[in-house]
């Protein structure tokens, strides 16, 4: 027993040691070969290097538009008054004053909250475009009037100072929060937390200023409508009403235009995850059935992730079959050179056979040869692979996630490629007939 | 009477070539013995390079029985036969035939490699046999950097390696000038003094006449078999 022990053992070690020596062997051989070694491995590099570069491009992307789309709340349903086209049509076609009178409606509001089960809290919200002034300094800003509990339903939290609160609502109180955007442009050289910003007539206090937002997942805007604004600045829902009323009116070019509009947008807030689809179908359905034209929006970011996935998913596709081809190409390098060393080395084969070589001792010689081109080429693409995505990142400002098994499964397939493509010059090799190989010269 | 170390009876090897059928030995039985110096003799053509690889288990007869130390190796299968090359029968080669990668003791190493036996073992007897052949200063070049006596006495110490029951050498002398070719002579002699039995192939009458026995093939048949 433990003497067959003793010489499993043995012969183990000397598998171990054997390998090292048919390695080593290797390495010299392609070693006198450096050019044509070299070669080979760029073409694995390539192909390693991109696939773990491409992966890691991508998944930042997908992580960045993940990372949005949770700012706007997974179990939100966001609404949003959109100018109907008709309309647009009409006030363009000439007429100097027109009121408009469309979007979501306080009605429509309380027909949400009363009929649809499963919403917690609702977050009305007006939106102003004006410009905002501190002296001299101004910037063309969205005014949103909103509610205290907008940060949290949104994800978008104060850095400074407060959000305003109920009692702030109730009094209908001058006060603001800017947001981060903001700040530079209006306040460059003081902390704005208790100065006064001016907005047409009137002054607002400002209590806090909000987190950088970075960049939003914006549905497709309609062409006509105005681009969504960088700079905003928050104010209470209550305030916004009684400054504001309900009418606006928009000084362009020419012509005045005016539009009555209750509510810009209102967050709906889902009370369990894996209903937020079939909540968005009914509130789709309540809306559709109390406005006459598409005067309204609905966004739902779950919906928005989905496709994010699902955009995901074809993007990896596309990458892996990229790879795929890449490192086949490489592949056939590898063979390629594989069998021209076969062709050339015949001599030292028909020497080796003649000194005791068996055909599996030939066959993992020259496997051995071709797996660590393979794996050479995988560790540099792997290390190029790795360092590509920093400078991605520092240079083009764009982010990248490389996941840790991305180079694990790069370098797989890399050796997997060496085995499959050094396997049929291998063979060649090993089924060489000693003799015809011994004459060839 | 010991058995003799070379055994071969009634060996017959035929070639198909396309539609022809060629004979390259045509039924031959002879017998080498422990000691013994044997060279091949014949003209081109008459089935001496056949002999030699059926002789060193490169090639199996078509019909006959050929036994080496007893063992009947007519019939073992590829692996079996390397195994047999690799431990019973050292090659030597008129184009030295060494592996151009490896230095002088790597070459030497090569029969050892394959039969699995441990590293240090194997630095050890390739070092000693570099000695034998007088190339101890000589270990680590490569056989490019060697002349083609010096080569050929590596190929030697490569035969030596692992002990080999007989030695076939193929036209030995036939790249190298006359002092070196005389060089290796002279090792040879030393070697069969040892104990040694050495098959040597030579057109040379010069090269056999070192030899105490001489076979001459002419058509595939034996022709003769001269014992000095």
């Amino acid at each position: 027993m433990s003497a067959t022990n003793a010489n499993d053992r043995e012969r183990h070690r000397f598998d171990v040691a054997r390998l090292r020596r048919t390695m080593w062997l290797g390495l010299k051989s392609l070693w006198m070969h450096r050019l044509r070694s070299l070669l080979t491995v760029l073409g694995i590099v390539f192909g390693v290097c991109s696939v773990i570069a491409m992966l890691a491009i991508g998944e930042g992307a997908s992580y960045e538009a993940q990372e949005q789309i949770a700012k706007l709340g997974s179990q939100n349903i966001i609404l949003t008054s959109v100018k109907p086209p008709d309309d647009q049509k009409l006030s363009q076609s000439g007429r100097t004053s027109f009121v408009i009178q469309y979007g979501l409606t306080y009605r429509d509001l309380e027909r949400l909250r009363n009929t649809i089960p499963g919403i917690t809290i609702v977050v009305p919200s007006r939106i102003i475009r004006d410009y905002v002034w501190h002296i001299n300094r101004r910037v063309d800003c969205e005014i949103v009037g909103t509610v205290p509990w907008y940060p949290e339903m949104r994800n978008h939290h104060v850095a400074a100072g407060r959000f305003f609160t109920m009692i702030d609502m109730e009094t209908c109180a001058s006060v603001c929060v800017l947001g981060a955007e903001t700040v530079p442009v209006l306040f460059p050289f003081e902390s704005p937390i208790g100065r006064d910003v001016r907005v047409g007539s009137h002054y607002y206090r400002v209590i806090g200023i909000m987190e950088p937002r970075g960049k939003i997942a914006q549905p497709d805007t309609a062409p006509g409508a105005p681009k969504p604004a960088v700079y905003q600045i928050f104010i209470p829902l209550e305030t916004a009403k009684t400054r504001y009323g309900e009418v606006l009116i928009k000084r362009r070019t020419g012509s005045f235009e005016a539009e009555h509009i209750q509510l810009h947008e209102v967050t709906v807030r889902v009370h369990r995850r894996d209903r937020v689809l079939a909540v968005a179908e009914a509130v789709k359905e309540l809306l559709e059935r109390h406005h006459k034209k598409k005067d309204y929006e609905i966004v739902v970011p779950l919906e928005l992730l989905r496709q994010a996935e699902r955009t995901k998913q074809i993007f990896n596709i596309v990458l892996g079959s990229i790879a795929a081809i890449s490192l086949l190409v490489g592949g056939i390098g590898i063979m390629n050179i594989m069998l021209a060393t076969v062709t050339e080395r015949t001599r030292e084969i028909g020497i080796r056979r003649a000194l005791g070589a068996r055909r599996r001792d030939i066959l993992t010689q020259f496997l051995i040869e071709s797996v660590i081109l393979s794996g050479t080429g995988g560790l540099l693409g792997v290390g190029l692979g790795i360092t590509i995505p920093f400078l991605v990142t520092h240079f083009a400002g764009m982010r990248t996630v490389i996941t840790f098994w991305s180079p694990l499964l790069a370098f797989g397939i890399s050796a997997m490629v060496g085995i499959i493509f050094g396997l049929y010059p291998a063979r060649r090799a090993a089924l060489m007939d000693p003799v015809e190989a011994l004459r060839h010269e | 009477m010991a058995t003799p170390i070379v055994q071969c009876e009634n060996v017959c090897k035929t070639y198909q070539m396309g539609m022809v059928t060629v004979a390259a030995l045509r039924g031959i039985s002879f017998e080498i013995h422990a000691g013994e110096y044997v060279s091949i003799m014949g003209p081109s053509g008459c089935g001496k390079s056949t002999l030699l690889n059926v002789l060193g288990c490169l090639d199996r007869p078509t019909a006959g029985r050929y036994r080496l130390g007893g063992e009947d190796v007519s019939q073992l299968d590829d692996d079996a036969l390397s195994v047999i090359r690799g431990k019973r029968l050292g090659f030597i080669f008129q184009s030295y035939n060494l592996i151009q990668q490896l230095t002088v003791l790597e070459n030497i190493e090569v029969p050892l490699y394959y039969q699995g036996r441990p590293e240090a073992e194997c630095r050890a007897i390739s070092r000693e046999l570099a000695a034998r052949v007088g190339l101890e200063h000589r270990l680590h070049h490569r056989p490019f950097e060697l002349s083609g006596g010096q080569q050929q006495r590596v190929a030697i110490a490569r035969a030596l390696a692992n002990d080999p029951l007989v030695i076939l050498a193929d036209e030995p002398t036939g790249n190298l000038d006359s002092t070196s070719g005389a060089e290796i002579l002279h090792i040879f002699a030393d070697l069969n003094r040892n104990g040694k039995t050495l098959i040597l192939v030579t057109h040379d009458p010069g090269v056999a006449k070192h030899c105490s026995r001489t076979l001459r093939l002419r058509d595939g048949e034996l022709e003769s078999d001269v014992r000095h």
